[in-house]
């Protein structure tokens, strides 16, 4: 298998003694060969004491309860040109506009089964599809506020999109603290390098919650809302109730009154009218999903549906994130929006398809097996990866519910530069984009990249060991002057 | 602000407080029991005894170890995770108070409070923290001083920064009780006017020291070391900053400043605490009898913090 390396634009193995990087790694190159070996190693102990000290920890699920990691953070940052990310700005914000349009017209009017685009059990049958949801209408007919779309590079350096998180997508924190990581250890790159900043991503996010306020309200109270300080995220939810200045709460911080969402505070009920939600649908209301769930608010569910509070994103999203959905997503950019999708889907087999189904079977050792349901690289079969014991194990999995795996060629991942044990190796990343929808979809430039730190690995979920670096989106020279430009008369 | 929040910060607050006292509380104890060289076993183990009865903790002790040495209580009172009021348990429970309202307080505390917890379990790996056990004292009251300060510093004087100050004044007026009381329980039934200098000296220094009052004793009375002095030096000196008075002052100060609608009879049960502390005469309560007097006190301080948590925290 052939692996396009970022910083050199083939193969790293084929990359011989006279290292020639990419033009827009030149400038990094010279600048980091100003580093001694030694050098960075402080710098990498400098940071791990620093992350430490900061408690930027995530919790493990499965290890003792209360467990906290750090999550490896690498010191080459992932570099994107501006040409490249012009093109990956402009496929995510089509992207997410058309699951938008999607999600309205599936509780809605559904032309697309109409239409014959999307077969109607795709949506009915699918656990993800909720009946509560049917004919709601929610702010700006707005369901997807925060996207993280996973997207990754394959062997001849074409982009695919991995996944689309419209659930509770995590991760934008390690986007925000790598940043000020680098920025703290190498303060003169960011003075040299045209790098792209990100740092405002709070200020967009709270800015999108707030254009999301149910009608009427102009000045809405914004939350958070978590399950609480053991689960994984937890870092990440504070962080941002933190940097947005808005309250961080739990469902038993919250009670719905008369139609109305409350918080219970020092001095009496506060009206809450826009909850970031970073709990599942399953958990919100008990009073229509899991009823045994203490995590949520009893009659939610029903303010909710009265528009009278929002919640971010919208509930039942998941209808259009799941791997079953996916394979649809190219047809679904052409039926709403009219235009040629800009980002590609990876190939996708659904086993619930007989002639799909028997060729996942005879490949399963060439082949990515994946739950339609699973997320955070649970459940999944890595077939080059993987024994012969794993796959048979699969194998029976797969036969005993067709309807629950789809499958992918194994991408050649796409590899960056990585300080490993033994020095500096190429290893497997992916890059994950926030895109946030308000009364415009945006993002800024960059994104969450994830390493595999395991040789030959292609599992980058931080919950699988894996790590994080910082991703450098390049501004083109042009802006970079614009940009100046305007400093200057603003000093004026 | 969130009920939870101000639950998390009050919390935070008071373990902090109770982490710094157990270690001034121990200190005075250790150098006592340095200073006991012609005391009998029996006598020291007393001394030991007396630290975990005052704390309540004498049952929990029991069920763990099987005799009172100092050296058994100072594990038990600094690094057993089992002991809820251990320095280790407390610091704990601080630190997990923080990073539940971590967005709710300022970075700079927040991460002097998680360094004191990863520089805690550093201490107390391989019992470091017995090498030198005063130096280890002094480091839980610096680390104390220096949140303290940084929430001083850094907070804006808000609710969340009366929930904490709040916390940290119900605390303290309890633990001074309780430390005072070590000394007055030990000898329950001794007259204190009656009281022989000599023996006693070292023991009385080195509460005061304990408290940081010991140049404020002698700057304030010019005079030799009595424990009827001390008794009055920190219950109802205003001026001595860790003294009962002065706890009370501000609880009452920091509770006027978040007062609703559900917490006037907190608000009068401190009140009058607070006024009957500053116009008592120091012969009243003696002859009241310290011990019996401290007893009442901790009750309605215990009352008054359970009022707090009813009126503010209750979700």
């Amino acid at each position: 298998m052939v692996f396009y390396d970022e910083m050199y634009g083939m193969d790293a193995a084929q990359v011989q003694d006279k290292r020639q990087p990419l033009p827009h790694y030149g400038d990094y190159q010279r600048w980091a060969q100003g580093y001694s070996p030694q050098a960075m190693a402080s710098k990498r102990a400098q940071a791990d004491a620093a992350f430490r000290q900061v408690g930027i920890t995530f919790a493990v699920y499965g290890d003792d309860a209360g467990t906290e990691r750090l999550i490896p953070f690498d010191l080459i940052p992932r570099i994107i040109p501006s040409q490249e990310w012009t093109v990956l700005q402009k496929g995510l914000i089509q992207r997410v506009q058309a699951l938008n349009m999607f999600m309205h017209d599936v509780y809605h009017d559904q032309r697309i089964i109409k239409a014959g685009v999307v077969p109607a059990e795709q949506i009915y049958l699918n656990a993800q599809y909720r009946p509560q949801m049917q004919g709601v209408n929610v702010a700006g007919n707005n369901y997807c506020h925060i996207a993280g779309v996973d997207i990754v590079r394959a062997g001849q350096g074409e982009f695919y999109v991995l996944e689309d998180n419209l659930r509770v997508p995590s991760g934008v924190s390690y986007m925000l603290e790598d940043r000020k990581m680098m920025m703290r250890l190498f303060p003169e790159a960011f003075s040299t390098l045209p790098i792209a900043p990100i740092e405002h991503y709070p200020d967009m996010l709270l800015e999108t919650l707030r254009d999301s306020a149910p009608a009427g309200v102009d000045e809405p109270n914004v939350v958070v809302l978590t399950p609480g300080m053991y689960n994984s995220a937890y870092f990440e939810h504070a962080f941002l109730a933190q940097q947005m200045g808005v309250e961080l709460v739990e469902g038993k911080d919250l009670f719905v009154d008369d139609g109305l969402v409350y918080m219970r505070t020092t001095q009496g009920p506060q009206r809450v009218d826009v909850i970031y939600r970073r709990i599942d649908d399953d958990f919100l209301d008990p009073l229509v999903f899991k009823a045994d769930s203490t995590l949520g608010v009893p009659g939610l569910m029903s303010a909710y549906r009265a528009g009278r509070v929002t919640l971010a994103n919208a509930v039942g999203t998941g209808i259009a994130d799941d791997k079953s959905t996916y394979p649809f997503i190219p047809e679904v950019i052409k039926f709403y929006l009219g235009e040629d999708p800009i980002l590609n889907n990876v190939p996708t087999y659904q086993c619930r398809k007989a002639s799909d189904l028997s060729y996942v079977l005879a490949n399963l050792k060439d082949l990515v097996v994946k739950e339609v349901h699973g997320a955070g690289g649970y459940g999944m079969l890595v077939g080059p990866a993987s024994t012969t014991k794993q796959i048979e194990d699969f194998r029976a999995r797969i036969l005993a519910k067709p309807e629950g795996y789809i499958a992918q060629p194994t991408l050649a991942l796409s590899t960056c530069p990585t300080y490993v044990e033994s020095g500096i190796a190429p290893r497997h990343i992916d890059l994950r984009p926030y895109v946030l929808c308000g009364k415009e979809t945006k993002l800024v430039p960059g994104g969450l990249c994830r390493v595999a730190l395991e040789d030959g690995s292609l599992v980058v979920n931080s919950s699988q060991g894996g790590g994080t670096k910082d991703t450098w989106v390049l501004e083109a020279p042009s802006a970079i002057q614009n940009q100046s430009q305007s400093q200057t008369q603003g000093a004026q | 602000m969130l009920s939870s929040t101000a639950d998390h910060l009050f919390w935070m607050a008071r373990y902090t407080e109770r982490a710094e006292n157990t270690a001034r509380m121990l200190d005075v104890h250790l150098q006592s029991s340095l200073l006991a060289g012609g005391r009998s076993d029996a006598q020291r183990s007393q001394a030991a005894r007396a630290l975990l009865t005052i704390s309540e903790l004498e049952p929990a002790f029991t069920e763990k170890y099987d005799a009172f040495t100092s050296e058994k209580v100072l594990r038990f009172m600094v690094a057993d995770a089992s002991n809820g009021s251990s320095i280790y348990s407390a610091l704990y429970a601080a630190r997990e108070n923080a990073r539940a309202v971590r967005g709710a307080i300022t970075t700079e505390l927040w991460e002097t409070m998680n360094i004191t917890w990863l520089e805690l379990q550093e201490r107390l790996a391989n019992d470091d923290w017995c090498m030198d056990m005063p130096a280890f004292f002094t480091w839980v009251k610096h680390r104390a001083h220096l949140t303290r300060g940084v929430m001083a510093g850094t907070m804006p004087r808000n609710d969340a920064y009366r929930f904490v100050a709040l916390g940290t004044a119900l605390e303290r007026a309890d633990n001074v009780a309780r430390l005072l009381d070590v000394k007055f329980f030990e000898g329950t039934g001794a007259e204190v006017k009656d009281w022989d200098a000599k023996g006693e000296y070292y023991h009385w220094a080195a509460i005061l020291r304990s408290v940081s009052g010991f140049e404020i004793y002698r700057k304030t009375y010019r005079d030799t070391i009595t424990p009827a002095r001390v008794a009055e030096l920190l219950i109802l000196r205003a001026d001595m900053p860790r003294s009962l008075l002065a706890a009370m002052n501000a609880l009452c100060n920091h509770l006027q400043n978040i007062a609703n609608k559900r917490s006037t009879n907190t608000i009068r049960m401190a009140g009058l605490l607070q006024a009957q502390i500053k116009f008592a005469d120091i012969d009243d309560v003696l002859e009241q009898g310290v011990h019996a007097y401290l007893t009442e006190f901790l009750a309605r301080i215990n009352d008054i913090g359970q009022g707090i948590s009813q009126d503010f925290l209750a979700a």
